[in-house]
C-alpha cells in the first residue's frame, strides 16, 4: 500500500517596513545619508521591518526548522515603495525562500489594512501551489492598526488565531494547535488549515527562561545569499486591486501635557473638590 | 603562523563587526575602536593568540547583538506597556 503523500505547507508571511520610527521615537541620532539620485540628503533614512513581522518570519523559519521537509516553501511579500525591498532581503536572509515585492511609488500613502488585505487575497489565489498558513505580525508599530490579519481571514473566509505566542502545526491532519495571548492568560485554538496566523510578542520569563520569540540575526553571509533569492515585483493594479485609501486623516495631535495634582488638606477639601469636578456618587 | 584561513576568518569577522556598527551610538565611534583592535592585532604569529583575538572579537559581536535586541526590547515595553489589570 502507497504512504499517502505527506501535505506540503506553502507558508506566505506578508511584511511591513516603516521608516525607522524606532530611531525617532527614542532620539536616537539618526544618520545622514545621500540618497540614490545623489540630489539630496536622504530624508526618509532608514526602513526597518516592523517588529512584529520579524517575529512572523522567524516564527516561519522555526516552523521549517521543526517540520523540516514538511515546509515546502516560505515566501515573504511587502506592499512599499522601492526602498522597502530592503526589508524583503532581511527577511531572506533571515531564511524565507523567496520574496514578492509590489511596488506603489513612492509619494503615495502607505496603504491601509484594507487594501493590503485585498492585495494578499489576490497574490493568495495567484499562487499556484496555494498558501497553507499565513503570517503576520499583528500590528505595524507606524499605525498600531492591527487589522490587516482579522481582514485577510474575513475575505479569504479563513480560520484565524490572532495574538498568537505558540504554533504547532500538523501537516499530516491539515491542522493547527496555537496559543493566544488574552487578557489575564492564554487560550489554546486548534484551527483547521488553512489559517491566517498574527504573532504577538511574548513577555520575557524570569529565572533566565526565554520564551519570547528572539528573530534571530541576518548575517553578513545570509545577506549575501539573500541577494540570490527570486525577488518577484508586482503592481497593485496587476493584481486587479485598488489600493486607495478610503480613510481621511482629519487631525493628529500629541496627548495633552499632564497636568500636575493637587494636595488637599483634609477630606472636606477632598469632597468639595470632587463636587467642583463633578464626581458627586449619587446616581445621575 | 597566521595562514590564510585565519586571515580569511578575520576580514570576515571584520566586516560583519563593520555591518554591526552602523547602528551603534554614534558618539561610541565604533568603526574607529573596531579598526584600532585590528590593526593593534595584524602583526600575530602565534595560533594561539590569533585564536585568542578571533574569539575576542566573536564575544563583542555577541555583546553587541546582545545590546541591540535589549534596546529594541525596552522600546518595545515602552511603546506596547502591558496592562495594569492582567498579570503579564
Amino acid at each position: 500500500m502507497r504512504p499517502s503523500a505527506v501535505r506540503l505547507l506553502n507558508i506566505l508571511v506578508p511584511i511591513k517596513s516603516s521608516q525607522h520610527a524606532l530611531g525617532r521615537a527614542v532620539d536616537y541620532a539618526v544618520k545622514i545619508r545621500v540618497n540614490p539620485e545623489q540630489t539630496g540628503i536622504d530624508l526618509n533614512v532608514k526602513h526597518s521591518m516592523n517588529p512584529f513581522d520579524e517575529i512572523a518570519v522567524e516564527e516561519a523559519v522555526r516552523m521549517r526548522e521543526r517540520l523540516k521537509d514538511a515546509v515546502k516553501s516560505i515566501k515573504v511579500v511587502t506592499i512599499g515603495p522601492p526602498k522597502s525591498a530592503e526589508t524583503l532581503r532581511t527577511a531572506l536572509a533571515m531564511g524565507a525562500d523567496s520574496a514578492i515585492h509590489v511596488e506603489i511609488p513612492e509619494s503615495a500613502p502607505s496603504p491601509e489594512p484594507l487594501g493590503v488585505a485585498k492585495t494578499l487575497k489576490a497574490l493568495i489565489e495567484r499562487q499556484k501551489e496555494g498558501v497553507d498558513v499565513v503570517i503576520l505580525g499583528k500590528q505595524a508599530i507606524d499605525d498600531d492598526a492591527g487589522q490587516t490579519g482579522q481582514m485577510l481571514a474575513g475575505l479569504m473566509g479563513w480560520s484565524q488565531a490572532t495574538f498568537a505566542s505558540k504554533v504547532e502545526v500538523n501537516p499530516e491532519q491539515k491542522v493547527a494547535n496555537i496559543t493566544r495571548e488574552i487578557d489575564g492568560g492564554l487560550e489554546e485554538l486548534r484551527c483547521k488549515l488553512p489559517v491566517i496566523i498574527t504573532t504577538d510578542l511574548r513577555q520575557v520569563q524570569l529565572f533566565n527562561h526565554r520564551i519570547c520569540q528572539e528573530p534571530r540575526y541576518a548575517s553578513l553571509p545570509n545577506i549575501m545569499k539573500a541577494k540570490k533569492k527570486p525577488v518577484e515585483k508586482l503592481t497593485a493594479a496587476e493584481l486587479g486591486v485598488d489600493i486607495t485609501p478610503r480613510l481621511e486623516t482629519i487631525k493628529v495631535t500629541e496627548p495633552p501635557k499632564r497636568v500636575g495634582g493637587g494636595k488637599v488638606a483634609n477630606v472636606d477639601e477632598l469632597l468639595a473638590k470632587l463636587k467642583e469636578a463633578g464626581i458627586t456618587g449619587k446616581r445621575a | 603562523m597566521a595562514s590564510k584561513v585565519t586571515r580569511l576568518r578575520a576580514l570576515a569577522l571584520y566586516k560583519e563587526l563593520h555591518r554591526l556598527g552602523r547602528d551603534y551610538e554614534p558618539s561610541y565611534d565604533f568603526h574607529r575602536k573596531l579598526r584600532r583592535l585590528f590593526e593593534k592585532n595584524r602583526n600575530l604569529t602565534d595560533d594561539e593568540e590569533i585564536e585568542k583575538a578571533l574569539r575576542f572579537g566573536e564575544y563583542i559581536k555577541n555583546e553587541t547583538l546582545a545590546l541591540y535586541s535589549l534596546r529594541k526590547y525596552r522600546h518595545l515595553k515602552r511603546m506596547y506597556p502591558s496592562n495594569s489589570t492582567s498579570d503579564t
